[in-house]
């Protein structure tokens, strides 16, 4: 199939207006009788959903959730970036362009880039206008912070709970819509399979997950905003309930696959501490702005940290990186931890994990209030504790939630903290409509391949969701709707829905009549496994080779000896773990041999093989500056295409934070 | 902090549907680490359960486990997400218990929460309180920019401290009346703390309380249990808040 990324000709900074000037339109009165099916509520589908819904379309929205509100975009805890450059420090649209080009380490499209860095003003006026709390300064405007990758302050955020924030905001767009009769809201289901008709997709196949009847469900249009597929490594920081499922089924419908292997390990998570993890958890980014990381100079140094002196301490990353210091991007902070620990030099009981120090930040701040506060002849006692006060407003609720994981107190001692698989940058390909290659399918936000490339900056994937759902595609799904408006609904009991829906049955039934002896659990387990150890933070040739046999038998043995309890038509939530891990190990294969084929290191891609002398990514331009899409062709069946990258406007180098 | 490992005695409630009667159900768990999350522990209790084949897995809500989505929601010994102060039920661990202790989970009980199965319940009564009025009216590409009108800091930190609201209902199952007011005061105090939420403020709390008492949530009687087992510490200050709101906004429309 060929690949059109439907990028508009002309200079960069005029595609997105010629764009939305030129676009076909769908009349009001048309837009009415139009359906558009939105899968999944988070900020890309709870945006895009409300945005449409008040553009006039008829939409209905699923989420496998109790409530539109608790998508995962609710954890999101750092911030949001935006070309706004009220600090005044040099902040422009072709910064925050270029930035994120670079963040990526040029694997994405200049174009799509270039319209997010312009759309990024419009999401913070749009969320104040709805309400959202975000920090403000004594005089009333709005705060900013810096995030890692940049040297402008940029970041808006609420706290650390800038996530929940704005996913309120789009949520309480979302439900207005809903009492204004123009979205139906399906909560508590699950899409398990895209209906295509003529070779357009319209419509979904979908489970409701209190009684575990299947619904088919008909859409002029359907818009995938179901995030991203972090948990194939079991151990995650995403949600429990996060899954690839209706991605995957569109890729095994039509819908090309871009860039599976490009995950986002995030330096600074709470290590494992046993057995029993059952999810990781994130200390935000905004952590380092302040904190200083470090581990002892001493190999296998069991002293407390409080008893290493100054001297003997390794801050690595300031070592390494003098320019950037503990703001290097996330895949360079990751790999410069394990890089680390793997030498021997980690702390912590399973000497998997680095300390993050606020001891400094602490001292600074309460020389900042003394002076503030015009107080003489202060202690130093007095000092910690006014620094304490400051870092407390500032990263209170992070602290107290390392507190409660780990029982310890991040004031007085550093924080133990190891990267963990956070984002993945992969995801359907789409074009610069969010299309995917099946006509009418789109993919939004984490759930599409766009705009990070091989790595995405922090406070950058609020800022994607929000301008996929708020501002691009309300412009770009009339382009493709203006030629459908001829189109009445298909009935549900067509043939097509009636063969999709009886192929869910069919696999449900297949999956509940295994009645092996493994939990999904132990499965899931033993993929997260496979991929951490042979598909994380370093890769090499040998080891994805195994993994891909491994996964291969893995796949075998779930569909032969999976023991699920319960029956089909209840609430039954393993079953429906059963699906989603079923779906994860067909993705994890198809990863390993995305992770195969690109032979050289780009952003959180680190293939051992292509490394400098000093251990840093080595990308492959003349080989690899390509988006692999792969094409479902059977099982364990691909075929890759390229989409060659066009940089017109960057000149693209070794990307450097020294 | 020292880890330890504990054997404990649950009762959990068990119930099939909406319609069935449902009761506590005995359980042991063995070797249950400190360090776990009670989350944690129930996965391994349900690993037990698939294992030995007799009784399904306990159906219980739960989705970021950070503290942050508001899905999980378990009434433990009596309190809305267990013994610790400001923290939900998946942040909750198991060193605030100690060997051989015994463990009541049940769900949230109120009338206008009805029980699924087993530890969840519907609370889709939220989401049409919201639909009453839990908004600001303004559609997308109608916004002037953000720093167009300043905002009082302290009015900013007031209404983010009530937007810290994740909707998971302990107020309502901390209440002995299972009034929903900590929560709807919770988004009515954000949105009249703003001036963007000012020209729908009295519309808004009408609207709001009028759904709140059709969904069958209790009357407030000001005890305070709502805002002690809140796990995002929600405060008092907002029902008062949305009193005030609110008669002003019954005055005002009986002009």
């Amino acid at each position: 199939m060929a690949m059109n990324n439907r990028i508009p000709s002309g200079e960069l900074a005029q595609k997105w207006s010629t764009y939305k000037s030129t676009c076909k339109l769908v009349n009001p009165a048309n837009k009415r009788s139009i359906d558009i099916i939105v899968v999944g509520t988070g900020l890309a589908g709870a945006s895009a959903a409300a945005t449409l819904a008040e553009l006039g379309y008829s939409v209905k929205t699923f989420c496998f959730q109790d409530s539109g509100r608790r998508a995962h975009s609710i954890a999101a805890q750092g911030g949001i970036n935006a070309a706004k450059n009220y600090q005044n420090d040099g902040d422009s649209v072709y910064r925050l362009f270029y930035d994120t080009i670079k963040g990526g380490d040029y694997r994405a499209r200049e174009g799509n880039v270039h319209r997010l860095a312009e759309v990024s003003t419009n999401i913070i006026d749009q969320c104040v206008a709805q309400g959202v709390p975000f920090a403000r300064e004594y005089g009333g405007l709005l705060s900013n912070r810096s995030f890692g990758g940049t040297q402008v302050q940029r970041t808006f955020y609420a706290a650390g709970q800038t996530g929940q924030q704005l996913l309120l905001g789009a949520y309480s767009a979302l439900e207005r819509q809903i009492a204004l009769g123009n979205v139906t809201q399906y909560s508590r289901h699950e899409m398990l399979d895209v209906v295509t008709v003529d070779g357009k997709a319209r419509g979904i196949i979908a489970k409701n997950l209190v009684t575990g009847e299947l619904e088919r469900h008909f859409g002029h249009a359907v818009l995938l905003c179901t995030g991203g597929y972090g948990n194939v490594f079991y151990l995650s920081t995403n949600a429990m309930g996060s899954n690839v499922t209706a991605a995957w089924k569109a890729h095994k419908k039509g819908a090309f696959f871009g860039n599976p292997c490009f995950t986002q390990i995030h330096p600074t998570c709470i290590p494992v501490s046993g057995d029993h993890q059952s999810k990781l958890t994130l200390m935000s980014e905004s952590l380092r702005n302040d904190g200083r990381i470090w581990v002892p100079k001493k190999q296998g140094d069991t002293r407390k940290p409080n008893e290493i002196p100054e001297e003997e301490r390794d801050y690595y990353l300031e070592r390494r990186y003098p320019a950037f210091g503990n703001l290097v991007p996330r895949d360079v902070a990751s790999r410069a931890a394990k890089e680390r620990c793997d030498a021997g030099y980690g702390v912590g009981a399973s000497k998997m994990a680095v300390y993050l120090d606020y001891a400094d930040a602490i001292q600074r701040y309460g020389k900042i209030e003394v002076g503030k506060q015009g107080l003489d002849n202060v202690s130093k006692e007095k000092i910690i504790e006014l620094g304490k006060a400051v870092v407390k407003e500032k990263y209170g609720n992070l602290l107290d939630m390392y507190s409660k994981i780990t029982g310890e107190n991040p004031y007085e001692v550093p924080m133990r903290i190891y990267p963990a698989v956070h984002y993945t940058m992969g995801g359907l390909w789409v074009d610069y409509e969010l299309m995917t290659t099946v006509p009418g399918l789109y993919a939004l936000g984490e759930a599409n391949f766009s705009d990070h490339g091989a790595n995405r900056l922090g406070a950058s994937a609020l800022m994607q969701g929000l301008a996929d759902g708020y501002f691009v595609i309300p412009y770009t799904i009339g382009n493709y709707l203006a030629d459908e408006i001829a189109v009445k609904p298909i009935p549900t009991d067509s043939p097509e829905f009636l063969a999709a829906e009886k192929a869910t049955a069919d696999r449900i039934n297949t999956l509940m009549n295994i009645k092996g002896t493994k939990s999904v659990e132990s499965f899931h387990k033993r993929l997260g496994k496979i991929m951490w150890d042979k598909c994380g933070m370093a890769r090499n040739a040998e080891g994805l080779k195994e993994a891909i046999t491994e996964i291969q038998a893995l796949k075998n043995e779930f569909w032969s000896d999976v023991k699920i309890p319960g029956d089909v038509n209840s609430f039954n939530p393993e079953l429906d773990k059963a699906g989603r891990v079923a779906d994860f190990i067909e993705l994890g294969e198809l990863m390993c041999k995305d992770a195969l084929d690109r032979n050289e290191s780009c952003g959180g891609h680190f293939r051992e093989e292509s490394q400098t002398e000093e251990g840093e990514a080595l990308r492959d331009d003349e080989n690899y500056k390509y988006v692999a899409a792969w094409e479902f062709k059977g099982e364990s069946n691909w075929q890759l295409n390229k989409e060659e990258l066009i940089y017109e406007n960057i000149k693209i180098a070794a990307r450097s934070y020294k | 902090m020292e880890h330890y490992n504990m054997n404990l005695n649950l009762k959990v409630w068990r119930q099939k549907n909406k319609n069935d009667k449902g009761s506590l159900v005995d359980y042991k768990v063995s070797g249950i680490s400190s360090e776990m999350s009670f989350l944690e522990m129930i996965d391994v209790l349900n690993e037990k359960l698939v294992a030995d084949g007799k009784d399904e897995p306990i159906a219980f809500d739960h989705d970021c486990r950070e503290g942050i989505c508001g899905m999980c929601s378990m009434y433990i010994n009596g309190r809305p997400h267990g013994p610790w102060a400001g923290t939900t039920t998946c942040q909750l661990h198991m060193r605030a218990f100690k060997d051989g202790d015994t463990i009541v989970i049940e769900p949230w009980r109120a009338k206008a929460f009805p029980v699924i199965r087993d530890l969840v319940v519907d609370r889709s009564a939220f989401d049409r309180i919201i639909q009453a009025g839990g908004y600001i009216s303004v559609n997308t590409g109608n916004a002037v920019d953000a720093n167009a009108i300043p905002i009082p800091k302290d009015d900013a930190d007031k209404a983010f401290a009530a937007a810290a609201c994740i909707g998971c209902g302990a107020c309502v199952a901390a209440c002995k009346n299972a009034s929903a007011m900590l929560f709807v005061s919770a988004k009515v105090s954000q949105l009249a703390l703003l001036p963007q939420g000012k020209p729908e403020a009295q519309k808004r709390v009408l609207d709001m309380v009028a759904q709140m008492d059709k969904e069958g949530f209790g009357s407030c009687t000001n005890t305070g249990a709502c805002e002690a087992e809140c796990p995002k510490e929600i405060s008092l200050e907002n029902i008062a808040r949305l009193n005030r709101e609110f008669t002003t906004a019954s005055i005002m429309s009986e002009e």
